[in-house]
């Protein structure tokens, strides 16, 4: 591996772990689309900065983008406040709005400049080790790593001294109000930090793969754990998994770094969808499976109770039989035999006939009344 | 002690030129628990709120203990309804009950031993304790009302704002919640609560505010749960209201007020 390559690496743990931070609040709060609309319309911000200081890499375009971010923000909850469209569609109408007045502007006046449109919608992390921080001569590292690592220092510093504000005000704004912490102030600070984070990943990432980082690995971390604290080491650590491992693909297959960091993270979401302990599709099935089994051998306790020491008995409590009384397929007839033998709810007598064991009996009794 | 717990005089709030609530007056007496009834749409949310300061008034003015909401705030508790959060949330019973200390620890500090002891307790008089790590999905809805009444206890308050604590609870949690009032009443605090069950009102209040956009009646439940009130809140089409002013014992066996679709009698739940 070359000094290269691990330079756009530690950039895209960086810009990952900074993105999924910020993310685990938006997925608690709901709100995982304002990042879609946020890293989109803080172009506009960075194009009207550009007008005025005409340098690509001045600090004031950080700052304009992360006001366009806000900005967002308050127009989407303006126009959602009017009640006569709802937020999803608020969201819809105000981020092309401002994003397609920076397109405009960007194909209009800047097309000679270097602020391409591709670069702006899909980053280049690859050319990230080419633009350098040089100070005295000397040579510092990667320019965005040290911006991003800054923007992470930032979010890792806001959540954990306002840990308390943020949850309160995510799980309970009315209470976070009514114990006098301003849940409008924590929100608007949050979504500065969205913003700025924003910023941040798009140069490296783009604005579209944006939402990827900052939504896919919290998402995943939901699954997997219902601690807070946990939830959101979690999220930094699959979003730093997915910066590797999208890496390296991207090496393996020739394409794009960027594509192939947001592609992992779905690939992260989707194994923990599957595959979770407790939340996965997966333990889902099983779980209901079992559970089905389990209410069937109940079932077939009560049905052999109830036709117990009748004329019919021997007749009614056969395997064979189980398929046309209580309309079960064959296969599933022996596999409740079997699993009702396991737990000793039932024997098979000498003829093959089925009886209750005094578990079985106090069982089925017992569930018939409860 | 101050005569009143809360004053509220000429309270007005609307929503986009809608009037909620109109030129609302009351008083609620220290040290009584005191029952908001009203139909649905009646304000009676919008009211705690406003007590509240988390809907701002068109007009009118609102004492808390002789202060406003801002200077009284560390003596008042609020119990939100149970579904106005996400049972989802990825925490623990104890850390929603920890939230209740969050206004006396104020901006950035955290809660430590001194608090966590103190939610504890608070868990244990809801009868809560066992339930501390559990996961707040994990909870039924008796339960999680609980877990809200706990959080409201760990702050020590003198008056307690509750938005509707008994709704869809089971009998066990409703017992519980009732002994908790008696016990915040004995003490001397105030609780003010929105309730749906009106044949319950004279059995756990003292006191009653009807409600219905205006304030219909406001004072001693024998005095105002009348008939002729309850009509004019709920309209005149209520059957139910037979035999449920002044003795409630009657009035136990008929059905719901319309308002509440699902009795909880008609809810049982597994605790």
């Amino acid at each position: 591996m070359s000094w290269i390559d691990f330079e756009i690496q530690a950039l895209a743990i960086v810009v990952a772990v900074s993105c999924a931070l910020p993310g685990a609040f938006l997925v608690l709060r709901r709100m995982a689309l304002m990042s879609d609309a946020i890293s989109h319309s803080i172009l506009l911000g960075i194009v009207l900065a550009f007008f005025v200081v005409e340098d690509i890499t001045h600090p004031l375009l950080i700052l304009a983008a992360a006001a366009t971010g806000v900005l967002t923000v308050a127009l989407v909850e303006a126009l959602h406040r009017t009640r006569k469209v709802k937020e999803d569609a608020a969201i819809a109408l105000v981020f092309p709005a401002l994003f397609s007045v920076a397109v405009i502007l960007i194909s209009r006046y800047a097309g000679s400049v270097h602020l391409d449109l591709d670069a702006v919608l899909l980053g280049e992390i690859a050319f990230a080790p080419f633009r350098r921080l040089e100070l005295w001569g000397m040579d510092l590292g990667p320019r965005g790593l040290w911006m991003m690592g800054a923007i992470l220092l930032l979010n890792l510093l806001a959540i954990v001294v306002f840990y308390k504000e943020l949850k309160l005000s995510t799980f309970d704004a009315g209470l976070a109000a009514a114990l006098g912490f301003s849940p409008a102030l924590v929100h608007y600070a949050f979504m500065t930090l969205v913003s700025v984070t924003a910023v941040g990943a798009f140069d490296s990432v783009g604005s579209i793969l944006v939402v990827a980082l900052m939504i896919a690995p919290p998402a995943a971390a939901y699954l997997l754990t219902d601690r807070l604290p946990l939830l959101l080491v979690l999220s930094g650590a699959l979003g730093a998994v997915s910066a590797v491992s999208g890496f390296w693909l991207a090496r393996g297959i020739d394409a794009s770094i960027a594509g192939s960091m947001a592609a992992m993270a779905g690939v992260t979401f989707l194994l923990a969808l599957l595959f979770a302990p407790d939340r996965g599709v997966v333990a889902g099935v099983r779980r209901r499976a079992r559970q089905r089994l389990e209410f069937a051998g109940v079932m077939l306790a009560i049905h052999v109770l109830n036709h117990e020491g009748g004329p019919r008995a021997r007749a009614e409590n056969r395997v064979e039989h189980l398929q046309e009384h209580l309309r079960w397929s064959p296969d599933f007839a022996r596999k409740v035999v079997r699993h009702a033998q396991r737990e000793g709810l039932i024997a098979s007598g000498s003829g093959g006939e089925l009886h209750l064991t005094a578990l079985g009996r106090e069982h089925a009794r017992h569930r018939m009344l409860h | 002690m101050t005569e009143t717990a809360i004053e509220v005089n000429d309270l007005t709030v609307a929503y986009h030129e809608r009037p909620v609530l109109w030129d609302v007056d009351l008083r609620v007496r220290p040290g009584a628990l005191t029952a908001i009834v009203g139909p649905n749409g009646a304000g009676k949310t919008t009211l705690i709120k406003a007590i509240l300061g988390l809907v701002s008034p068109a007009a009118g003015q609102i004492r808390v203990l002789g202060r406003s909401y801002r200077e009284a705030r560390s003596e008042v508790a609020y119990v939100p309804q149970r579904g106005s959060v996400d049972w989802d949330f990825p925490t623990s019973v104890l850390d929603v009950v920890l939230m209740g200390t969050y206004g006396s620890l104020g901006w950035i500090r955290r809660p430590g031993k001194r608090e966590e002891s103190r939610a504890r307790e608070a868990l244990e008089k809801v009868g809560m304790e066992a339930f501390a790590h559990r996961q707040i999905s994990q909870l039924s809805g008796g339960q999680q009302q609980r877990v809200f009444l706990a959080r409201a206890l760990v702050q020590d308050a003198r008056v307690y704002l509750m938005d509707e604590p008994f709704q869809g609870v089971d009998a066990r949690t409703e017992r519980a919640i009732v002994d908790v009032l008696r016990e915040l009443r004995e003490r001397g605090d105030t609780v003010v609560a929105v309730h749906h069950a009106l044949q319950t009102v004279p059995e756990y209040f003292d006191d009653a505010v009807i409600l219905n956009v205006r304030r219909i009646a406001s004072g001693p439940v024998g005095e105002v749960f009348t008939e002729e009130n309850l009509r004019v809140a709920y309209g005149g089409r209520v059957p139910f209201l037979q035999g449920v002013a002044g003795g409630a014992s009657a009035a136990r066996d008929s059905p719901p007020p319309p308002e509440s679709p699902v009795d909880r009698r008609a809810r049982p739940e597994a605790t």
